[in-house]
């Protein structure tokens, strides 16, 4: 198996999440992550769903997330050609005898100290998995008492834009009397 | 958007809901009014719309259904919130299934009670996510003429479906203005009508190379009104045919090249044609399970063109060597137009030794049955309703035994003229279906065929039958038990009949189908012997004021065959208990 990650533009509209995210579960794939946000059109939102499939199973993903008539268009991104990136929070135990030493990792890892209490400290950084998972293991001998991580986005590299062209209008006939023959 | 110029006129939303559906083109809605849905019933009331009052919502959408499948036209069908919307989901799940163009428009309980479990609150936008092909709940009175007219849109193009319009009360006793929108938004929905001009070159050279090709016919077909095409293509070619249980009628049962319907109780010519193909050119089939049988074995050594308006059925089940997004009747038509010019340049292919194999295993193996010392036989009664209503009738069937055998013996020649529940397997679908289907054909004859067991699901539309004026005829094929499970029972359960047996023989009679239409208002006739099966079709064909319901009293034993058993590979095909074919391979 191996990991993809789509960018789904799908119309802004309610129960637009569950009809993804119940497609997935009855046709039995696996989400490893999904994260969803506005874009740069207010009638268009993005996610980006990581899934952990082989190539075959992966078309029918694809086919069956297009069936759905709010979403717009998918594209998968190659993790070479793409900027990749989740957000975590960690709540580290700290006290006056370990927090230069947290202090330090903070520093090592480009993270940021959000919130700070006697006992313990609150960070926050970005990066992706691989970036996040090495944090992680580093703080662990610290004691990590609470931790919250997003779902993954991301974005391709160079200056296109996959939401370019997507709301071009289409006429669309719309049956009258006598037009419902199909055919 | 673009709205009709002008203002609109000021309205109630239930006002708004109707004069949409009239702007849909819509002439008949089948339906039971509630509380959530009773505004829309008040201009229901002045309307050009028939409506048909069920007495169960699930006859409501199967006679939808019906009406769909039997004109091309959308079929509507209209229930109130919670429990009527919750009736409906079976015939929405079957709709689905069989890719049936229809809107189902139900109440929901007013807006700000939503997610309150208020009263005959149930979320059916939710419930049908996975069964519909599109579904809206709308709250706001101005989406409504919208959003009937993407609904209309969706259920009728591309590959037709199920489409929900939930619309909340509040929403239809608000004021709004009615505009019936001239362009819809929907930047997600571009289904594609025509093939790639490169993928039909690439099926052209397949099929001229190939040695052993067969017309692999699914439903599709029928859906795209593409028959004559069809035939036209098989003449073109001489290649086989097989028409699955959902294109019955696509292709004239009587054509010399029609092998009959392939699958678990398909022909032996038609599995055989199937499995021992080199190339099948599948058009608008989906390679079901039901056709197949044991996947990894079904015709080993056959490439694969799929040809289907849905990209997402190609490939799905079996790997495909050319793959054609598309319209059947324009793809069908551009194989021809590719491969008649082949043709004139001296390409014909050669499938002679094949066609002659084939024909082979058809005469050795045709359908047949064995007429029991005492009884009836099913097999030959269907056989009979099929000569004497002729081709021109239509047949819905319910699911079973019943099924099977009227798919085999009536003998169709015409398409939209077999209507039955292939997907789902929806027992108590012929009645109702039947009813619909004679809605929008009135001048033709319509048969429900029915099993005892089917029947007594939905035959409390027989009194809306008699009410609105829709004359169906009903052949209940009663052999006294769920006849196939009764029949695995037989072959794989060593004959221990578990809750199988209906009580509707001789001994008991629970309930006396010819009472039961005589309470309806209907004409009950019965018949349990082979000399007056001819006789009492011909009365039931003279009856046309008022329904008639036929108890065909038959042998209970009697089964259905051939039969690939479930899971296995259709190598293991029977054409009779304990008979399997021999094929002579040294013959290909």
């Amino acid at each position: 198996m191996t990991v993809h990650t789509l960018s789904v533009l799908v119309e802004n509209k309610p129960g637009v999440l569950a009809r993804v995210s119940s497609l997935f579960s009855r046709r039995g794939f696996n989400i490893d992550s999904l994260a969803v946000g506005p874009t740069e059109h207010a009638e268009i939102s993005r996610m980006t769903i990581v899934v952990n499939v082989e190539e075959s199973p992966l078309e029918q993903v694809t086919k069956q997330l297009n069936k759905l008539i709010e979403v717009i268009k998918i594209v998968e991104l190659d993790d070479r050609e793409s900027i990749e990136r989740e957000l975590l929070l960690v709540k580290v135990k700290a006290d006056v005898e370990t927090r230069s030493q947290v202090l330090d990792v903070v520093q090592l890892f480009k993270a940021r100290v959000v919130d700070v209490a006697t006992e313990a400290i609150t960070l926050e950084v970005t990066g992706n998995s691989d970036k996040l998972a090495d944090f992680l293991r580093v703080l662990e001998p610290f004691g990590i008492r609470e931790l919250v991580q997003s779902g993954l986005v991301a974005i391709g590299r160079g200056g296109r834009s996959i939401s370019e062209r997507t709301l071009r209008p289409v006429p669309v006939p719309v049956p009258g009397p006598g037009a419902q023959v199909l055919g | 958007m673009s709205e009709q110029g002008g203002t609109g006129t000021q309205v109630t939303g239930a006002e708004s809901l109707i004069k949409s559906l009239e702007s849909a083109g819509v002439e008949n809605i089948f339906g039971i009014p509630g509380g959530a849905i009773l505004p829309a019933y008040d201009p229901l009331y002045d309307s050009s719309i028939r409506h048909i009052l069920v007495r169960h919502e699930q006859g409501a959408g199967h006679a939808a259904q019906g009406y769909a499948a039997a004109t091309g036209r959308v079929g509507v069908c209209m229930a109130t919130s919670g429990p009527g919307a919750t009736n409906l989901v079976t015939p929405i799940a079957d709709a689905y299934m069989d890719s049936v163009p229809m809107v189902a428009v139900t109440g929901q309980v007013p807006a700000a009670s939503i997610g309150s479990d208020a009263f005959q609150e149930a979320d059916i936008r939710g419930i049908t996510m996975p069964i519909t092909k599109h579904s809206f709940l709308v709250t706001d009175p101005a989406e409504i003429p919208r959003t009937v007219a993407e609904a209309f849109y969706l259920a009728s193009t591309g590959r037709p479906g199920p489409v929900l319009v939930d619309v909340a009360k509040s929403a239809l006793q608000a004021m709004t203005e009615f505009q019936w929108p001239t362009e819809l938004n929907l930047p997600g929905y571009r289904p594609v009508a025509r093939p790639h001009a490169k993928q039909i070159r690439e099926a052209t050279k397949l099929i001229l190379e190939s040695r052993r090709p067969v017309l692999y016919v699914g439903g599709g077909v029928i859906r795209a009104c593409a028959s004559s095409e069809l035939r036209m293509l098989a003449e073109l070619t001489g290649m086989p045919v097989v028409t699955t249980l959902m294109a019955r009628g696509a292709f004239p049962d009587s054509h010399p090249q029609h092998l009959g319907m392939p699958g678990m109780h398909g022909t032996v010519a038609a599995v055989a044609g199937l499995q021992k193909s080199d190339l099948i050119i599948s058009l608008g089939a989906r390679f079901d399970d039901r056709v197949t049988g044991n996947l990894d074995s079904f015709a080993p050594g056959a490439k694969v063109i799929h040809a289907d308006i849905d990209p997402a059925e190609i490939g799905k089940n079996r790997a495909v060597d050319v793959p054609i997004v598309g319209d059947c009747r324009e793809v069908i038509a551009d194989l021809i137009v590719a491969i008649t010019a082949e043709q004139e340049q001296g390409a014909t292919g050669d499938f002679e030794a094949w066609v002659k194999f084939l024909a082979g295993v058809k005469e050795q193996y045709p359908l047949g049955y064995d007429t029991p010392a005492e009884g009836l036989a099913p097999q030959y009664v269907l056989e009979r309703l099929g000569q004497i209503s002729g081709p021109e009738s239509i047949y819905c069937a319910g699911v079973g035994q019943h099924q099977m055998w009227a798919t085999h013996y009536v003998g169709f020649e015409n398409p939209n003229t077999w209507i039955n529940s292939g997907g789902l397997g929806t027992m108590g679908f012929s009645v109702p279906a039947a009813m619909g289907a004679k809605v929008g054909c009135p001048d033709t004859t319509v048969w429900a065929i029915d099993g005892d067991g089917c029947f007594q699901m939905t035959n409390q539309e027989l009194a809306t039958c008699t009410l609105e004026g829709i004359p169906i005829k009903v052949a209940i094929i009663n052999n006294e038990s769920l006849g196939m499970v009764r029949q695995w029972q037989t072959l794989f359960y060593d004959g221990r009949y578990s809750n199988t047996d209906l009580h509707t023989g001789p001994a008991r009679r629970v309930p006396d189908f010819v009472k039961l239409a005589d309470a309806y208002g209907a004409v009950g006739l019965s018949c349990d012997n082979a000399s007056d099966v001819d006789a009492t079709i011909k009365k039931a064909m003279e009856i046309d004021d008022v329904p008639v319901v036929v108890d065909f009293r038959v042998n209970r034993d009697a089964m259905v065959w051939p039969m690939v058993a479930a899971g296995t590979s259709n190598d293991e095909i029977k054409y009779a208990r304990d008979l399997a074919p021999k094929f002579e391979e040294d013959d290909l």
